[in-house]
């Protein structure tokens, strides 16, 4: 059920604050697209925008146009609660219910909505999240256990469990390995992969090579000077963003040369 | 870089080692008993010559000269940072254990006094046979009063305080509004009891007239305890709201979940330990008011089990009235009156220690 995102013209605001101007851009479905870019250049907010998190914080408001299949998310008439179930999110810092254990944690969505599920499709459904996102055989045991209780790179798995039990279209995550060491890192690229057969991926990513490993295209971010807004210089296949960028911008940023 | 020459320090007072030793001089362990032995004997020598001897001013003497003694003592072996270090760590200790000397001592004549009373009869007999000598006397009735006005400032403001400390931090934030109330929030954590009050009788007399059943009543009384609690109950549950990290709405936002639903189902659990406490700190602090007590509920040496109608007895008044009595029954009163005050402390202690077993029993767990 992986949908295409097409953004189109999209500004974000904070407030008074033009955060990112003009992005045009098509998010393919079944791949993964990565926002690479420095500190501070709007791929969380373009990221954030395309759920309708973004307006989460006070006096945040976009213009412009975010389609899913076509369908505007940003529409007279579109719910926000109901995009998000579409459009699940996976952010920066793990962050499991600290109330609730790893069982309640994946069921979290479907359960916080008051939807009633009979016992066995919980059951079923916990592990097919987990088994989804590769933790299944570390946590079968103590499913009644907290989440908070397991491991950094673990609690990030079980937040993408959590994401997927709700099945939405697209995933996004926002820089989801920058908590994390190498091997939990390599657990969650390699998950990422195997995402994107059923979903449309978006991953934040600081770490050029894993933007490398990663994904199928690349969007590099970047402000034309500081104190403007943010905006997409260049978008394409990874491997030619890598090797063969038509902007020098780009160029600069992935060989390091930079600022 | 440049290698900066090591500028010669002095090292401990008087000792022969090299400036850059790491060892120094050290006062013998226990050295400090002794030096405290030596002050308290020489303050007591002085004022026992100069023939103004008296415990307190040996004290008082004798920590100076303690004081001072110890310093120097560790000036000389151990130079002076260990000396200042000394110095401040007895000048605190010593202002700690005088601070806890009024507390202990309150608990103590409380309990000496009080204990004796504390029988069956308190919690069954009344004031009703004040008159018969020697006629056993409870103080059934005032905490029957207590209770009553307790519960329902409780059933009136957890809710109010509650959804005034959500408005506060998830829909208000930074509003004008928010700002306001805020602001009332805060006068009201100061307003003096007496002033709850008067507050409360004048707004029942203006509804019954000031001679009326009605005006004087453990609801009035509930009613004054009310706006002493609010505040304290808004203000402990915004702390403890505020500190549920803004990850967690995102996280349960991400999920789909409503506004309302993530405040009930994430946030509220989250921080309820913190709620629950605050709240029975609030209680704490309104079941031991006497004064906005006196002026609404007054006082009634029976049992009154009606809230709404007719005055009232309450642990607090009913303490104030016992002790204030003279004449033939007043040793009996008096007696009653402290283990009235002993159960107060007793019943605000059991609060407290309820509340650290529920923040302790809810608060979020690791697991590990």
């Amino acid at each position: 059920m992986a949908k295409r995102i097409e953004i189109k013209d999209l500004d974000i605001y904070y407030g008074k604050f033009h955060a990112v101007r003009g992005v045009n851009l098509t998010i393919e479905p079944r791949a993964v697209t990565a926002f690479i870019g420095s500190s501070g250049c709007g791929k969380s907010t373009v990221l954030r925008s395309i759920n309708r998190m973004h307006e989460v914080i006070e006096g945040a408001y976009v213009d412009g146009q975010v389609l899913l299949d076509g369908v505007d998310l940003y529409g007279k008439d579109v719910d926000p609660v109901r995009v998000r179930r579409q459009v699940g999110m996976v952010f920066q810092r793990p962050n499991p219910f600290p109330t609730m254990s790893i069982r309640e944690n994946v069921l979290a969505g479907v359960r916080l909505n008051n939807a009633r599920m009979p016992r066995s499709e919980q059951d079923e459904l916990v592990e097919k999240s987990l088994r989804g996102a590769n933790l299944w055989n570390e946590v079968k045991d103590r499913l009644d256990r907290p989440g908070s209780g397991l491991s950094g790179g673990q609690q990030q798995r079980l937040c993408i469990a959590r994401a997927i039990a709700i099945s939405p279209d697209v995933i996004l995550m926002d820089e989801p390995c920058s908590a994390l060491d190498p091997i939990s890192t390599l657990a969650i690229e390699d998950l990422i992969k195997e995402l994107k057969d059923q979903y449309t991926v978006v991953i934040v990513t600081h770490n050029m090579q894993q933007a490398a490993r990663v994904s199928d295209t690349t969007a590099f971010f970047n402000l034309k000077k500081q104190g403007e807004p943010g905006e997409l210089i260049e978008v394409g296949p990874t491997e030619k963003i890598f090797h063969n960028p038509d902007q020098q911008a780009t160029e600069d940023y992935i060989t390091g040369r930079f600022g | 870089m440049t290698n900066t020459e090591s500028t010669p320090r002095h090292a401990a007072g008087g000792s022969k080692r090299p400036a850059d030793s790491i060892t120094g001089g050290q006062l013998p362990k226990h050295s400090w008993l002794l030096i405290l032995a030596l002050g308290w004997g020489i303050a007591a020598g002085i004022l026992s010559v100069t023939d103004v001897f008296s415990i307190g001013g040996t004290a008082v003497l004798g920590m100076v000269l303690f004081f001072v003694l110890h310093y120097v003592a560790s000036f000389a072996v151990e130079g002076r940072r260990r000396a200042a270090d000394r110095l401040s760590r007895s000048v605190v200790t010593t202002f700690f254990l005088v601070a806890l000397l009024p507390l202990g001592s309150l608990v103590w004549e409380v309990v000496s006094r009080g204990v004796a009373r504390l029988d069956v009869a308190f919690f069954t007999e009344t004031e009703a046979k004040t008159h018969i000598a020697g006629a056993q006397l409870g103080a059934a009735h005032a905490l029957m009063g207590t209770l009553q006005s307790t519960a329902i400032a409780f059933l009136i403001s957890v809710p109010i305080g509650l959804f005034t400390a959500i408005y506060l931090v998830e829909y208000g934030a930074r509003t004008k509004l928010a700002a306001g109330i805020r602001f009332l929030v805060d006068v009201m954590t100061g307003i003096p009891s007496i002033v709850a009050g008067l507050f409360a009788y004048s707004l029942f007399s203006m509804i019954f007239g000031p001679g009326s059943a009605y005006t004087r009543t453990a609801f009035a009384g509930a009613i004054a305890l009310t706006v002493l609690m609010i505040p304290t109950v808004v203000r402990s549950t915004e702390e403890m709201l505020k500190l549920v990290p803004n990850e967690l709405r995102e996280a349960s936002y991400a999920l789909g979940v409503p506004k309302w639903r993530t405040i009930v189902k994430v946030v509220l659990p989250t921080s309820l330990a913190g709620i629950v406490t605050g709240v029975i700190l609030g209680i704490a602090r309104i079941i031991g008011e006497t004064a906005p007590l006196l002026v609404t509920a007054g006082y009634f040496q029976l049992t009154n089990p009606n809230p709404f109608s007719g005055t009232t007895a309450t642990l607090p008044v009913m303490v104030y009235q016992s002790l204030r009595t003279i004449g033939p029954t007043a040793e009996q009163l008096h007696a009653l009156g402290w283990a009235g005050a002993l159960t107060l402390i007793i019943i605000v202690m059991g609060l407290n220690l309820i509340g650290r077993l529920i923040a302790w029993k809810f608060a979020p767990k690791t697991g590990r």
